[in-house]
């Protein structure tokens, strides 16, 4: 009985980059007429291959351009592979940006609502987790201001508040564990680890190797769009640091 | 599809956060808040009324009623085509960060267009007293063209959303050709005006002047409703909708490399 909650099967991603990109219907139509409509493939991940396990913390690691974010986006369901398939058992919560969901005239309040339904959470389940998430957030009153008026930190608080707090099955986070004051930065990485025992499933790009090795049991490395080591994450990272030397 | 159906149950409570959401801040900072939707039409009829109506001689008493029923659909169909039409460039930020059916973002907007145009009804009873229009049962087939109108209004809209997103001049071009639909709907003035210069065909041909015949036949004519029209908007709307999610689904993998 497979233990996988994530199968990522050869899958490629290929980006098709127009000389100029056309975007009005008057350009289309010349340039279908002319015969002008040339193109360059750009592949960002190429035959990825790699499973991921219930309870497993899998670090994404590798240099700017590597194929990381674009990796995330097609385990999120927001990129569709052009090569390739994806296979996922279980709820995913993607922090890909925090706040990514939130209405900038709602409130606080208000945009708790809308961010988890964004997730896909009921409003019953939503409201049972509501206190929780205010304490968290440790927002106070503030979370009846629209959000417009808060800062990038308290953004950051309010989107990591919702999307730990409605324990999701298969947590997905690009870099986003960077944002915020030491104090945001030590509660919400103890608040992943709090969330190991339940068997959370975690995705993980970070370019903090320390935090990678805190968070992290195995790790995967990219390198220009595609994967070159998986393994336990001290050997990757070891692999990793001796790349950036 | 029975994954599709459990997609969209999963995603129900956003479909309607986001009808609440687009509803909720339409007004939030506007002093007359929600009440503008009646005023606005209102105001409008009022216009028409007196400048195709006494200004230029038609003191049929229930003219007003007439325009404020073709006004009222059009401005829906005008309102939650466009909305559809920008709704996937609108919601770009999240779209690239967070997994939702797509089609749930000109759904929504859609939506929330029609609870506005429903709530803008109630200034028809408004009108309809002063017209002295007595309502009979036969208001109730008002049901049928209100629903053939949502449907051509998701079809056009999933078109339009899906162009919009690969072609930014699409805004422009639909502005242009709801002005002319506009004009060829005889909202304000009497079809018969038309029809008799040889030109009523643009009428027959107008899927929008066939949903604003069943609605007056319903609300002020009080008869039957027109079959030819019902038929035609019928049928339309039925291959508008088709012809929009199929162009919908093709294409919304790409969405995300165009906004």
């Amino acid at each position: 009985m497979s233990n996988n909650v994530i199968k990522v099967d050869h899958v490629g991603v290929r980006f098709r980059m127009g000389s100029e990109k056309v975007d009005n219907l008057k350009e289309f139509i010349i340039r279908k007429i002319k015969g002008n409509m040339n193109y360059k493939d750009f592949w960002a991940l190429r035959d990825i291959t790699f499973n991921v396990e219930k309870g497993d913390r899998v670090g994404i690691l590798g240099l700017n351009g590597a194929g990381k974010s674009t990796l995330l986006k097609v385990v999120a369901g927001v990129l569709k592979a052009s090569e390739g398939s994806l296979g996922i058992k279980g709820r995913i919560v993607p922090l890909l940006e925090l706040g990514a969901g939130f209405d900038l005239q709602y409130t606080g309040a208000e945009n708790i609502f809308l961010y988890g339904a964004v997730l896909g959470y009921s409003r019953d389940f939503i409201k049972s987790k509501y206190k929780e998430i205010v304490e968290f957030s440790e927002l106070g009153d503030f979370i009846d201001v629209p959000v417009k008026n808060y800062s990038s930190g308290m953004r950051a608080r309010l989107g990591f508040s919702i999307a730990t707090v409605v324990d999701p099955e298969i947590l997905i986070l690009d870099e986003v564990l960077a944002v915020g004051d030491a104090k945001f930065r030590s509660k919400s990485e103890n608040k992943i680890k709090s969330m190991f025992k339940q068997g959370v499933t975690v995705l993980f790009v970070s370019h903090s190797i320390e935090q990678v090795k805190s968070i992290c049991n195995k790790a995967i490395l990219l390198e220009k769009g595609t994967l070159i080591a998986e393994g336990n994450v001290t050997d990757i990272c070891e692999i990793y640091e001796a790349k950036i030397k | 599809m029975k994954q599709a159906i459990n997609n969209f149950k999963k995603y129900r409570f956003l479909l309607s956060e986001l009808i609440i959401k687009e509803i909720k801040l339409k007004y939030r900072r506007s002093y007359l808040g929600i009440l503008w939707t009646l005023l606005e039409p209102l105001l409008n009829t009022i216009v028409l009324t007196v400048v195709f109506g006494t200004l230029l001689g038609n003191s049929n008493k229930t003219f007003p009623l007439y325009i404020v029923s073709g006004r009222l659909l059009f401005t829906f169909f005008s309102n939650g085509t466009k909305g559809a039409m920008k709704s996937i460039r609108s919601n770009g930020q999240m779209i690239k960060k967070v997994y939702v059916p797509k089609y749930i973002y000109p759904l929504s907007s859609i939506m929330a267009q029609y609870v506005t145009f429903l709530i803008s009804l109630i200034v028809l009873i408004g009108v309809q007293i002063y017209s002295q229009v007595k309502p009979t049962m036969y208001i109730f087939q008002a049901i049928v063209p209100l629903f053939i109108l949502f449907i051509m209004v998701v079809g056009v809209g999933m078109i339009l959303a899906t162009m919009e997103v690969f072609f930014r001049d699409m805004e422009y071009l639909w502005g242009v050709l709801l002005t002319i639909i506009m004009y060829c709907s005889a909202i304000f003035y009497y079809s018969d005006r038309i029809i008799k210069t040889n030109h009523g065909w643009i009428l027959k041909l107008n899927p929008i002047y066939a949903i604003i015949v069943n609605f007056r036949d319903s609300i002020i004519d009080a008869k039957s409703l027109n079959l030819e029209a019902l038929i035609y908007s019928g049928a339309f709307s039925i291959v508008t909708l088709i012809i929009g999610i199929w162009m919908f689904y093709k294409n919304q993998d790409k969405f995300i490399l165009n906004i």
